[in-house]
């Protein structure tokens, strides 16, 4: 691991301040992707500003949202009672994978900001525009089974791997920011990750020094009705090789409105408007489910190993969406 | 100077801010009972306690450690008398190789203070709060057994 020098921020200007600063620092959360990434030789900055004991490790709830620190563990998010009630598909994406010591160390923020697991981007050496800009991607046409079939580009493929930003996507969360330079920020969720494109090492609109300060998740009836379902290698304490969430608002057997978000098989959080659009005014059965099915998957692409994501994806769509209208509400 | 807070005792360091929680306790403080496994957060073999909850001392920087509370499975037991989740380890045989233990043994007991209703918890509840703590041997039918035996 290379040196690097560690301040201790109680200030939330403070800290925006000092990474802004200088050009190799980093915030530091729970430590959970970016210590094992120092170690892998994959992240190297030269200053930690850790930000743990900033006050921003509380949620807190109205009628008309809540409104998340950016510090507040996973764990907690997950347990809350009633946000547990209000958007379930939080707390099912959340348990949903880490273990309980990874949920307890780690933040709101860091799980959204997480890097992605492709194995030639951690291995630290492989050719890889992600760590190494222009150096190539090892995974085109190479070991790419764990890679993404949607959103995908010529420079890169790798699966951004977050539970939680996947429930984010379908809650029209919003993400609040305190800049360097003394300047917030109010950013949709939807927008704040970015296709790999020309500059896959640029994973969010975040500026350098940009520090996340709270998660807003408005008040949604649909909320309410919402789900998670993922599938990977284990049934517990893996990442998804396919994962979907969904919510929806029926009134006697038909589907009034949809949210469709897919995980484990894109480069970003990937909301559906398609899929969520053909289920609208259909009655909530299996044949509609499928069809909205199709629709989510119509754009993927397969690479050499990863074709099968294609009909795994389909299924666990459909299956959360089978599962939640069979819910009783 | 970094002041640690361990199982008690309180510690001054002259530490390299690169030093993981995991690395100070065995290789400053001597406390070897915490195991390092995969030192990447995947195997559970170095779960400690920061402040009452169970965390991995791997990925923990033993710099941003200062004014939390860490306990060690040195700090579990009452002098001579073994906690409670130790002895009942030790009479259901759950273990082989025992390199896992430390890790299995600090995560049970805090597990059992997270849930709510201990007599509410089934056997799949039970693996899968303990899916971090993964075990070489497959220790896991009597390692359940224990968890089993001090849950009320
Ligand atoms: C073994 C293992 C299994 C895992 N399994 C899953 C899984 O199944 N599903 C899943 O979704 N995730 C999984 N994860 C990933 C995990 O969710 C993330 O590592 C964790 O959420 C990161 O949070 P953190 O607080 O530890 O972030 P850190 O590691 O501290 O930081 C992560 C990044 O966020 C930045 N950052 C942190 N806080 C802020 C802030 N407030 N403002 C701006 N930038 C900030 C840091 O600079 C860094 O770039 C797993 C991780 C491990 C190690
Ligand atoms: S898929 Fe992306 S992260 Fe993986 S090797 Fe290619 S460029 Fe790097
Ligand atoms: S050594 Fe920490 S989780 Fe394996
Ligand atoms: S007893 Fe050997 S690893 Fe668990």
């Amino acid at each position: 691991m290379r040196p690097f020098a560690y301040v201790d921020e109680r200030d939330v200007a403070g800290a925006a301040a000092a990474v802004h600063a200088a050009p190799g620092a980093m915030f530091l959360a729970g430590g959970t992707t970016l210590v094992d990434l120092m170690r892998q030789g994959v992240l190297a900055p030269d200053l930690l500003v850790d930000v743990h004991r900033l006050p921003l490790g509380d949620i807190e709830l109205d009628d008309r949202r809540a409104r998340i620190g950016a510090c507040v563990r996973n764990a907690q998010l997950a347990e809350h009672p009633e946000l547990r009630a209000r958007w379930p598909v939080v707390g099912e994406a959340l348990l949903s994978g880490m273990s309980p010591q990874l949920r307890n160390m780690s933040t709101v923020a860091g799980n959204i900001l997480q890097r992605t697991r492709c194995s030639y981007y951690r291995d630290g050496h492989s050719p890889c525009n992600k760590r190494v800009p222009g150096s190539g991607c090892a995974a085109i046409g190479g070991h790419d089974r764990d890679h993404a079939i949607l959103g995908a580009g010529p420079r890169c493929i790798a699966v951004f791997p977050s539970d939680l930003a996947t429930a984010l996507a379908i809650l029209d969360a919003i993400v609040y920011t305190r800049r360097g330079d003394g300047g917030a920020r109010r950013l949709p969720f939807d927008g704040f990750h970015l296709a790999p494109g020309d500059t896959p090492e640029r994973e969010t609109i975040l500026d350098h020094g940009e520090l996340v300060t709270h998660l807003e998740l408005p008040t949604l009836a649909i909320a309410r009705c919402s789900h998670y379902f993922k599938v990977g290698d284990r049934s517990s304490y893996s990442f998804a090789l396919a994962s979907a969430a969904v919510a929806l608002d029926l009134e006697r057997g038909i589907v009034r409105d949809a949210r469709i978000a897919l995980g484990g098989v894109a480069t970003r959080p990937w909301r559906c408007p398609d899929a969520e659009q053909a289920l609208r005014g259909k009655p909530a059965e299996l044949s509609s489910f499928r069809a909205a099915a199709d629709v989510a998957l119509a754009g993927a692409v397969a690479g050499r190993h990863n074709g099968f994501k294609i009909d795994l994806a389909r299924h666990v769509l459909v299956r959360a969406l089978t599962e939640l209208a069979a819910r009783p509400r | 100077m970094v002041l640690l807070s361990v199982n008690g005792a309180r510690h001054e360091l002259d530490l390299d801010p690169r030093t993981s929680l995991l690395d100070a306790l065995r290789e400053r403080l001597g406390l070897t009972g915490t195991k390092k496994g995969c030192d990447h957060g995947q195997c559970g073999a170095c779960t400690v306690h920061v402040d009452g909850r169970r965390v991995l001392s791997c990925l923990a920087l033993a710099v941003a450690q200062q004014g939390h509370e860490v306990t060690t499975i040195e700090g579990l037991a009452a002098g001579e008398r073994l906690h409670p989740m130790q002895r009942a380890f030790v009479e259901c045989d759950a273990l082989q190789c025992g390199f896992c233990t430390p890790g299995q043994i600090m995560s049970a007991v805090a597990m059992l203070v997270e849930v709510d209703d201990r007599r509410r918890l089934t056997d799949a509840g039970i693996r899968e709060r303990m899916s971090g703590n993964l075990c070489r041997c497959g220790a896991y039918p009597n390692i359940l057994a224990a968890i089993r035996r001090v849950r009320p």
